[in-house]
């Protein structure tokens, strides 16, 4: 029985200090942000911003677009077969353009860039830890979370909300595609229906969430970098580990989201 | 006064302890070598000096500043008076050799680029790699890499330069002509130089004085001759290259012995 009780001790401990070290992570790492900011910052942060940017945003367009586009004409398609039954087919421009703009959109994109870019920083971040880099950057007087970290948060701050709104675009773009082969709805019209439909707080809640699942993304991967212990086998744990924290947490966040926009009547 | 001064340290990992309350001075302009078989403490003992790292008592004092108890921003301006080349070389894989060695001088100086191009240049060309700064830490060799770990350490003109296992995995004559940088370096440019290192005609070619650890305590320490000539045990094991454990190893070959014996192997 003691045994039982220990190990949930251990257990409860060793995630209060996970969740304790990406606090202290966070907070470092927005002390850190201005220098990778251009013009005001350090000019080399700023570059390596703009690198991290084209991986994390400009890489991931190709899979974020093709997944938004066959969510998207899945979920018209899905809900075009139940809502044709109760006469509401026009129904289906609202569930697409309101359930991306608020809620698939930014989901696809955080699980799309978590599998892509978040296990590229755990292993980035973990080879670096083995291979003694980030001791390197210290006797250099210079903060690993300045230095790896900084560009790569403000980078996905940017990225992953742009990448939102284009995936938002074409699953909406996929819907009305649907749309017209089925119903010959034409695409202005489809486009109006559109418009009607989504409101601005809809687009901010998405953004907002966006903006979370960034900071859980690049914190979650780089934390689980930094934590790597022992060769090169404990970076491809850590990688793992990075994916499957990441997306879980993003999931958590998005229900913690929905529900207080739910009722608070933002949604 | 020491330019380094080691006071009661001790080191302990998960309750073991790895370093036993050793004392160590090092005067400026000399070269120290950290000589001991591995596991003794070396790197830790590195690692510790180079404030990389918090022991569980003691101080380690550098240019008069306890590092293990002072500010971020005071160890940050001690560690612009060390160089440290890592055991691995830790050239960071995303930039070229002469954006290694470059970096420092980005980083704390207000350098014109003109100027910092030559300075790297003047850096690589001391250690033999002017004609291969363009290249990346992946296309060189291992004493190559040593070198260019060399000439970043040299980058900020430290009055410390510290190197861990130099010429370790490198062929003899690779290895030579590293100490042969070494001797150089100190010549030229005055420096206080600590090596660790367990290959013994390196430590007693580029020594002033070595401390031998054995099992986290200094078993001996003064300068080459007074080594060469100890009688200490634990030095006489080392220079001899007595193995660990004589009664140990017969005991294992007599067990082999009657196990080949029992199943029938000599019949």
């Amino acid at each position: 029985m003691a045994t039982v009780f220990e190990d949930v001790g251990k257990r409860a401990i060793e995630h209060l200090d996970y969740v304790g070290s990406l606090n202290i992570q966070l907070w470092s790492t927005l002390r850190a942000m201005k220098t990778a900011l251009p013009l005001v910052g350090n000019r080399y942060r700023w570059q390596a911003t703009v690198r991290q940017m084209l991986q994390i945003g400009y890489d991931a367009l190709p899979m974020v677009s093709l997944m938004a586009a066959c969510s998207g004409f899945i979920l018209a398609m899905q809900g075009a077969s139940e809502l044709r039954r109760f006469g509401a087919l026009s129904y289906v421009v609202d569930l697409v353009a309101v359930g991306f703009t608020r809620e698939l959109g930014p989901l696809l994109t955080a699980i799309a860039v978590s599998g892509r870019s978040g296990s590229a920083f755990a292993a980035e971040i973990g080879t670096m830890k083995v291979t003694e880099e980030l001791d390197s950057l210290r006797v250099l007087a210079l903060e690993p979370i300045e230095f790896v970290l900084a560009p790569k948060y403000l980078a996905a701050l940017i990225c992953i909300p742009c990448l939102s709104i284009i995936s938002n675009s074409f699953g909406i773009i996929a819907g009305g595609m649907f749309m017209f082969f089925s119903t010959r709805l034409a695409p202005l019209l489809y486009l109006r229906y559109v418009m009607e439909s989504i409101a601005l707080r809809d687009v901010i809640t998405g953004l907002i969430k966006s903006l979370a699942f960034a900071t859980i993304i690049a914190h979650v991967g780089s934390l689980e970098g930094f934590r790597v212990r022992g060769g090169p086998d404990s970076v491809g744990r850590s990688t793992t580990s990075a994916v499957v924290k990441s997306t879980f947490l993003v999931i958590v966040a998005d229900a913690i989201f929905t529900t207080i926009f739910y009722f608070t009547g933002a949604r | 006064m020491p330019i380094i001064s080691v006071r009661d340290l001790v080191v302990e990992y998960e309750g073991r302890r790895i370093l036993n309350k050793l004392n160590l001075d090092i005067e400026a302009g000399e070269t120290m070598v950290l000589l001991g078989g591995s596991g003794s403490g070396k790197s830790t003992l590195l690692r510790q000096i180079i404030g990389l790292e918090r022991p569980r008592s003691g101080s380690v004092i550098v240019k008069g500043v306890d590092i293990t108890n002072c500010s971020s921003s005071e160890l940050k301006r001690i560690r612009h008076s060390i160089g440290v080349a890592f055991q691995s070389a830790a050239l960071f894989n995303s930039l070229s050799v002469e954006e290694n060695v470059a970096l420092p001088l980005r980083e704390h100086t207000a350098l014109a680029p003109s100027i910092i191009d030559l300075m790297v240049w003047m850096k690589l060309a001391v250690v033999g790699l002017a004609d291969f700064g363009k290249l990346y830490p992946q296309a060189l060799s291992g004493g190559m890499k040593k070198r260019g770990a060399v000439a970043r350490a040299l980058a900020l003109d430290p009055e410390i330069l510290v190197l861990d296992e130099p010429s370790a995995g490198l062929d003899p004559i690779v290895a030579a002509g590293l100490d042969e940088l070494i001797l150089l370096l100190k010549r030229t440019f005055q420096m206080t130089v600590i090596v660790v290192t367990h290959e013994m005609a390196s430590a007693f070619h580029i020594a002033d004085r070595v401390a031998m650890l054995y099992q986290g305590s200094f078993s001996s320490v003064g300068t080459k001759e007074e080594i060469k000539a100890s009688q200490n045990p634990r030095v006489r094991q080392f220079l001899d290259r007595v193995p660990e454990d004589m009664a140990r190893a017969s005991a294992v070959s007599a067990y082999f012995e009657k196990y080949l014996k029992r199943n029938g192997a000599f019949q």
